[in-house]
């Protein structure tokens, strides 16, 4: 383009061409610098959260208890020290032997129990996630149909009893589980003198760790 | 016969292609960043398989540590200087403008009312040192996290968010210290920070 192949000399007073390219090798060194800074300092993931809703003080709490714990339903759970789930179902009857169990917060564990018991709820909400997956359904008939399986009548009632001495993971493992399990109705209440009394009779050290 | 001559090969590369692509990926980072902000303990959040994210303005986190100190932070410069003020009024404290400022630009804020005054006087370093040693008292004679809470649900409205961070380790009487202190001020809603854990789809089994 330059030259037109006559090999004539480059003209007087024509202006020599300047080549344009530029070296981006350093600003591509800068760029990477900076890539790799914000690469490293950003969060992308985001923390996840749990929802809970816990009833007011003022509504009557130990009414409601009453209420979910007459249901034979009824899941009752302590949360005790060194990850251990003391449970027991229905209406509390000291006077079996045995009648508290042990269990933990593994897949065996509490979830085995919890999805025994909530089986047909379990079932249902497979069902309808099934139905999301193959979008025959929109979000909010999801959610609320959700809700619905998970309150219905005969889903189970889980009191969360944590010990003082059971930690903030525990908590949050049997939240999880009610998760898991597609459990709708659960509480969490401390113990009262009667859980006190009865775990004493079995056994159960509740008192916090020093 | 001349020898084989070898061409020279012109080495430039073409980089624009390439600084194209990497001013494409800056931008993009650059503009989904969220800095890590600074916290005054490092706790290591329960696992849960809940997924749902938590909202990045008009929160109210509650930093709760192992030993039961708690840590509030607000976000929204203003905001956090109304907050201020208004537990100031509570404890009869005059503020100077450079408190309110300090305190606005910060993060995580921990020091009872009554050693606010100290405890703004100190330098940023000093501050950062400090904090950990501190927490906002929670105990049912002098409840200032009450206060606190109180004061942001007044200025950010009711769609404020409050989300409860705390180690896994934190004993129960920790987190229900805090529970029920939310509880009396009918804060009945509130999220529980947790970090992602993959759990296979409960399965039935047949019997």
């Amino acid at each position: 383009m330059t030259q037109n192949g006559t090999g004539e000399g480059r003209r007087k007073g024509e202006r020599k061409k300047l080549d344009t390219r530029v070296d981006f090798t350093p600003m591509v060194d800068m760029i990477m610098l900076l890539l790799t800074f914000f690469m490293l300092a950003t969060t992308l993931s985001k923390p996840q959260t749990m929802e809970i809703a816990l009833p007011a003080k003022e509504t009557g709490i130990d009414d409601k208890n009453k209420t979910l714990a007459k249901a034979s339903e009824a899941v009752t759970l302590y949360l005790g020290a060194n990850d251990k789930v003391y449970y027991f179902m229905g209406e509390p009857e000291p006077q079996t032997p045995n009648f508290l169990q042990q269990t933990d917060y593994s897949a065996d564990g509490l979830r085995k129990i919890l999805l025994e018991k909530n089986r047909k709820a379990v079932v249902k909400v497979m069902e309808l996630k099934d139905k999301k997956l193959r979008m025959q359904i929109s979000q909010e008939d999801f959610d609320s149909e959700l809700s619905k399986i998970k309150t219905e009548d005969g889903t189970p009632t889980v009191i969360i009893k944590p010990l003082d001495n059971s930690n903030y993971d525990n908590l949050v493992s049997a939240l999880d589980e009610m998760l898991i399990c597609s459990v709708g109705k659960y509480a969490i209440t401390s113990i009262d003198e009667n859980d006190k009394k009865m775990l004493a009779n079995s056994n159960v050290d509740f008192k916090a760790v020093e | 016969m001349g020898k084989i001559k070898v061409k020279k090969k012109d080495t430039w590369i073409d980089m624009t292609p390439m600084s194209d692509v990497m001013v494409l990926l800056l931008t993009f980072f650059m503009l989904t960043s969220t800095f890590l902000k600074p916290e005054p303990l490092t706790v290591a959040t329960p696992m849960s398989v809940s997924e749902i994210k938590i909202p990045e303005i008009n929160v109210l986190s509650v930093l709760v540590s192992p030993e039961g100190q708690v840590f509030l932070d607000l976000d929204g410069q203003e905001d956090r200087v109304k907050a201020l003020e208004t537990m100031a009024d509570n404890y009869n404290i005059q503020l100077t403008d450079q408190e309110k400022y300090d305190f606005s630009i910060g993060t995580s804020f921990g020091a009872p009312m009554q050693a606010f005054k100290q405890f703004m006087a100190l330098s940023d370093d000093q501050r950062s040192e400090e904090l950990p040693k501190l927490g906002i008292p929670t105990d049912s004679t002098d409840n200032q996290f009450k206060g606190w809470v109180l004061a942001a649900r007044e200025i950010k409205g009711k769609d404020m968010v409050i989300a409860i961070k705390a180690d896994a380790k934190t004993p129960y009487p920790a987190i229900q210290n805090v529970m029920s202190s939310l509880q009396d001020l009918k804060e009945n809603r509130y999220n529980l920070i947790t970090s992602l854990r993959e759990v296979a789809p409960p399965s039935l089994s047949d019997n």
